[in-house]
């Protein structure tokens, strides 16, 4: 335990460090690097160790603040969420201190090494705290850390923008966490987390209320649908090893924070089942069909984090329900496969947003229709973009395939039960339709990106990034393997996470993990099979091609004589018979000319795939607020006197209150 | 693990190139031709092993993975394909899903292959694939989970249950007396199943395997640049998805359960063949849909399903 | 004879999507009048074995109107009308067609929870009942030709008539012809209204009908 406090003090320390000498970038960079990658990999010590014996540690020191304590505690929910953190930081950091130092001559980098290790270091705390008045103070810091970050390149427009989004859409969502900690804490009169269970609650509407407020709250954070709408502003604006500690590991603390929640709960009703599944199921499904419609690679990654946390809250939905009307088989499954997930999307979704900062920073462009032909010019970005890409559609022989097979198994065993055949109707159908269209929009990144040819000079003279780019990426995408031929290994680990949230019922849990124990060992043999199999294949044809006459040609053009590289398909034309098929609810504008006449001059078509919520729905009612404040805005004379007015009547009328 | 859970994969090895002959030979009939050769498929395999290969400048490791990738995925999914009530190698709660989801596979690097071309053409091919399989991937996952859901009388002597919700454990269970009691949800999800096996294996209605014109083909056209054996693995390839969506629907429409493997087994390799010649009256009196109409035609196979599984929850 | 009940039934829910999912107005009307013969088999299957000619007869009064009176006089409209498509309908054909899946789901559950006063003949007869009653409340909301609207107007009371299937095979035969008899005339007034709609405004478009409100 104290050697995650260690770990906290290196990060905030060597944050600071880097901030004093902020003037001068090499050394501000190593500081801040070498503090983020010691304090990590110190504090991954510990949290494997945890997971591994099953042993939990404390700290409780007084804290002089109303209700608040200095209390920290290790068990295997917060270890097994410290572990993406603190891994994913580390690799980030290594890859940021290439990817920065670019930035040298016009940013301090002081300064963003400062608020990347404090993000890191609040991530961790916020696992850890366990105290509301802690746990709040850390998801301040994280969200403000955050925010800084993804304004690291406020000189842009639409980088301000996105920030601000960010910045209120982040308190909206610490405003229900306040009112959620008091209603917990009433009780009490407390706020350790230990004191908070289901006794201080009267009955199961609080309950209940406390759920939905986690919901919101924590969802907002997570960046379920509707809550998600400064997602794809923020993450796409954020310096590229940010985004993927953004999007691959702080909005799980949204998800671990309603986990959390859930232990002081009690045993949970049905319908906050249902309510995840619902939730899970219009954020996988929105989530991915906004993404097909996005032509900016890193906009289109932050959608694809929403349809991932739409995975994992379909696991988490069908783990709950099991929990509440006891059928233990799903509940360990659904939640064990939300929980892998949450790891598993950490890996891909990180080596995915570091693929997309090497294409942005040998391009200098995230536009995916002026992009082209880089698997010839950065091969290795290419392929760990690709394993990635594979990762994230589910499919086998990587992790992805493996977390989503063990939510579909639970969702099979949930099809037997009269009381819950909708629910595993709802997961099986949504992660189908989610699956089908992740591979239509992976296969479209990653073949609009990096094959055929150039779309545009900027991407005909990109270069393949060095090593200290590309070492990051290569860690990422072995653990997305390693993880999937560990799959047995890891269900096993999950055990002690799996304990925390369903209470100690060994038998059951024991049980129910040894219902895919032999599947899980079949998906592996079966992926080694597979390998095997392709190694066989490419062997063979080696052997037939040997001796042979291998040409290379054009590509066939159908006998037109000069086929241009921008004949090619576009990520735009490639997505539109989905996008057209989805227009109910992507409503895509069009803007452009048409070509008239026989021998047509200018043309030209743009479209935009804007959020419907951000339109349809926010903005409205922030015009709406916008509009009463500027009438309240009369109120402000600057004149003293009727400042001194609208005291008098103000105390008058309080007085007449009371005296009534 | 028995010598007949075994022989099911090498059957399929071995006789896959004949389904899509019997369809030919079908077309060939309605069309008062002669028709190839019965044996066409395994001398257009030798041919085309024995020749070199064109590649494309444009084209980098992915197009030579792409026939590679999808060949090795169909050969392991015979790993878990049962026929009928005969065992396969393999049978795992789940295994349904990790069936479709090699299919998956094969399609991601596919279409992945087909992009790598930088052609147009390919490109709209790789496209129209892209949302198609979107479609029917719903569609045989929810016809799937509705035949777990009925999975639960009792089976018969000798019939060997496998493990809930593999497919062992589907097919075993759709027996005669299944037919008797449940026979429209079982005709729903077979009609479903039908729509997705002619879709995914780029039939007619949805796309015709024989045109020449690259702007109506969908699957043909993503293959358009390989040659010599890339060109034998993806026809080899094809051949066995063809048997493997077409042993997925003929062990549900022939609902011979002995208990015996070999005879199962057998019934359900000439429900195959029977197939094939199905698909060959379709395509010989179907006209092809146009394209716009397709994504509505799979949508309704996808309603099928959907109305199956509720029915399947509701009887 | 449960298995033919069922195949009844699945063959009455595929008929209202096909409903929902066609834009052909005489394909519509062809459709509706083979679910009317459908449902008029109903009470012959579900009694179970004791054809009584009360019920024979029912089942063929109801075949004739519905099967045979109700098209043809739909189909003359159509005729004179002239119009041979519902074009843009409030609902796309496809969207529909999934808000119908959506309704048979919600049916289902609800045919479960729905605490009956007397056991009902068959499982599958009330949800079915509840689909008929919403898809055809959902056509008469979301199409805007007067006629689709009629269609719309008896796959509801298709629905309802079921609901009778499901409680009292025995009802009254006077209630049954009543129904009957008002379903008829509603019918054939729509009918006759459509006619002069057509010959007045030369459409038949329902929502344009709104300027005619001052």
């Amino acid at each position: 335990m104290h050697l995650i406090l260690v770990a906290v003090v290196v990060l905030l320390c060597s944050g600071l460090f880097a901030l004093l000498w902020g003037g001068k970038p090499s050394r501000a960079n190593f500081l801040g690097v070498g503090g983020a990658l010691l304090g990590c990999l110190i504090g991954i010590v510990p949290a494997a160790m945890i997971l591994w014996t099953g042993q939990t540690e404390a700290i409780h020191w007084a804290w002089p603040v109303p209700y608040g304590s200095f209390f920290l505690y290790l068990d295997a929910l917060s270890a097994f969420f410290l572990l993406p953190i603190l891994g994913l930081s580390a690799v980030a950091a290594l890859y940021g201190s290439r990817y920065l130092f670019s930035y040298r001559d016009r940013k301090n980098l002081g300064a963003a090494w400062f608020f990347f290790n404090l993000l890191v270091a609040s991530m961790a705390l916020v696992v850890l705290a366990r105290n509301g008045v802690l746990f709040l103070l850390c998801w301040e810091a994280m969200s403000l850390a955050s925010f800084f970050l993804v304004t690291f390149e406020n000189e842009r427009e639409g980088v301000r923008q996105a920030g601000w989004t960010y910045l209120v859409a982040t308190h909206l969502g610490t405003a229900f966490l306040f009112i959620l900690f008091i209603l917990l804490s009433r009780g009490t009169g407390s706020m350790d987390f230990d004191g908070l269970t289901r006794a201080s609650l009267p009955g199961t509407t609080a309950a209940s209320l406390a759920f939905a407020l986690a919901v919101i709250g924590f969802g907002t954070k997570a960046g379920f649908v509707p809550f998600h709408v400064w997602l794809p502003e923020a993450h796409p604006a954020a310096p590229s090893h940010v985004s993927a500690v953004m999007s691959g590991v702080m909005i799980k603390t949204g998800i671990y924070g309603l986990l959390r929640t859930l232990t002081f709960l009690g045993p949970p009703e049905p319908w906050w089942g249902w309510l995840l599944i619902g939730l899970g199921l219009v954020s996988g499904v929105m989530g991915v069909l906004f993404a097909l419609a996005q032509h900016d690679l890193k906009r289109l990654l932050a959608y694809h984090s929403v349809e991932n946390i739409g995975i994992i809250g379909l696991g988490l939905g069908l783990g709950v329900l099991g929990m509440a009307l006891d059928q233990p088989v799903m509940a360990v499954l659904g939640l064990g496969g939300g929980l892998l997930h949450v790891l598993n999307h950490a890996m891909f979704k990180g080596l995915l947003f570091l693929g997309a900062g090497a294409v942005l920073h040998a391009s200098h462009t995230r536009e995916i229709d002026r992009l082209g032909g880089l698997i010839k010019r950065m091969p290795w970005t290419a392929a760990m973009f690709l394993a990635g890409s594979v990762a994230i559609c589910g499919l086998p022989p990587l992790n992805g395939f493996v977390s989503e097979f063990l939510i579909y198994v639970a969702a099979f065993k949930g099809l037997w039960s009269s009381s819950t055949t909708l629910a595993a109707v709802a997961a099986i159908g949504g992660l189908g339709v989610i699956g089908g269209l992740a591979v239509a929009c992976f296969t479209k990144a990653f073949g609009v990106v990096f094959q055929g040819e150039p779309r545009s000079a900027q991407a005909a003279q990109a270069r393949e990034v060095d090593w200290g780019l590309r070492i990051p990426m290569i860690l990422l995408a072995s653990a997305c393997l390693a993880i999937a031929f560990l799959a047995p290994q890891m269900i096993q680990l999950l055990r002690p996470v799996l304990e925390v949230m369903t209470g100690p019922s060994g038998e059951g849990l024991q049980n129910a993990i040894s219902v895919v124990m032999y599947p899980l060992r079949s998906v592996v043999l079966l992926s080694a099979l597979f390998l095997l199999v392709l190694a066989l294949l490419a062997w063979g044809r080696r052997r037939l091609l040997a001796g042979r006459p291998v040409v290379e040609g054009v590509t066939w053009d159908c006998g037109y004589a000069r086929p241009g590289a921008r004949m090619q398909y576009s990520a735009s034309s490639f997505a539109q018979p989905l996008t057209r098929m989805f227009n109910v609810i992507l409503r895509i504008r069009r803007q452009g000319q048409e070509p008239h006449g026989f021998f047509p001059q200018r043309a030209s078509l743009r479209t935009h795939g804007d959020d419907v919520f951000r339109d349809g729905f926010y903005a409205p009612i922030f015009q709406g607020i916008e509009w009463f404040m500027l009438r309240a805005h009369n109120l402000q004379q600057g004149r003293v006197q009727i400042y001194l007015l609208y005291v008098a009547v103000t105390v008058l009328v309080l007085l007449l209150w009371n005296l009534r | 693990m028995n010598p007949t859970s075994f022989s099911l994969p090498l059957a399929a090895v071995v006789l896959a190139p004949l389904v899509p002959a019997v369809i030919n030979r079908t077309k060939a009939w309605f069309a008062g031709r002669q028709g190839q050769p019965l044996l066409q498929g395994y001398y257009d395999l030798a041919k085309l092993m024995g020749k070199g290969a064109v590649y494309s400048r444009t084209t980098s490791w992915v197009f030579r993975a792409g026939p590679l990738v999808s060949l090795a995925c169909v050969l392991t999914a015979l790993a878990v394909l049962p026929l009928g009530g005969a065992r396969p190698p393999l049978s795992f709660a789940g295994d349904p899903v990790l069936l479709l989801y090699l299919l998956g596979v094969a399609r991601f690097f596919t279409i992945s292959a087909a992009m790598d071309t930088g052609s147009a053409f390919e490109g709209m091919g790789a496209s129209r694939e892209a949302q198609f399989s979107a479609l029917t991937e719903f569609t045989m996952l929810v016809s799937l989970a509705a035949l777990v859901k009925l999975g639960h009388l009792p089976l018969p002597a000798g019939v060997e249950a496998g493990s809930p919700y593999s497919l062992q454990g589907i097919y075993a269970s759709l027996t005669a007396t299944m037919w008797m009691r449940y026979g429209t949800v079982l005709l729903l999800a077979a009609t479903a199943l039908m729509v997705a096996v002619l879709c995914e294996n780029s039939r007619i209605p949805v796309d015709d395997p024989t045109t020449h014109l690259e702007l109506t083909m969908i699957h043909e056209v993503m293959v358009l640049d390989h040659s010599g054996p890339d060109l034998a693995m993806i026809f080899y390839g094809a051949a066995m998805k063809l048997w493997i969506l077409c042993a997925l629907l003929a062990g549900l429409l022939i609902p011979m359960r002995s208990g015996n493997a070999w005879l199962d087994a057998g019934a359900v390799i000439g429900g195959i063949f029977l197939l094939a010649v199905a698909i060959g009256v379709i395509e010989s009196c179907l006209a092809r849909l146009r394209l716009l109409r397709v994504p509505q035609f799979l949508t309704g196979a996808g309603v099928l399903a959907i109305v199956a599984l509720l029915l399947a929850f509701w009887v | 004879m449960a298995l033919w009940l069922d195949t009844l039934v699945v063959l009455i829910i595929l008929t209202n999507l096909k409903l929902l999912g066609s834009s052909r107005l005489r394909a519509c009307i062809q459709v509706v009048a083979f679910q009317g013969i459908l449902l008029s088999l109903v009470p012959m299957l579900a009694g179970a074995g004791h054809l009584t000619p009360r019920i024979v007869a029912l089942a063929l009064l109801t075949m004739t109107v519905k099967g045979v009176i109700f098209p043809w006089l739909l189909l003359r409209v159509l005729r004179t009308a002239n119009v041979h498509r519902e074009m843009e309908p409030f609902v796309s054909y496809t969207t529909s067609i999934l808000v119908g899946v959506g309704l048979l789901a919600a049916s289902v559950w609800m045919g479960r929870q729905l605490p009956l006063p007397v056991p009902s003949q068959s499982p599958l007869v009330v949800p079915l009942a509840l689909f008929n009653t919403m898809v055809g409340l959902f056509v008469l909301v979301s199409r805007r030709k007067a006629l689709t609207q009629v269609l719309g107007y008896l796959v509801m009371e298709n629905g309802i008539y079921a609901f009778g299937l499901a409680f009292a095979l025995e009802e009254p035969l006077l209630v049954e012809l009543g129904t009957l008899l008002d379903v008829f005339m509603a019918v054939f007034i729509m009918g006759i209204m459509i006619f002069h709609i057509n010959r007045e405004l030369d459409h038949i478009d329902t929502d344009r009908l709104s300027v005619l409100k001052d």
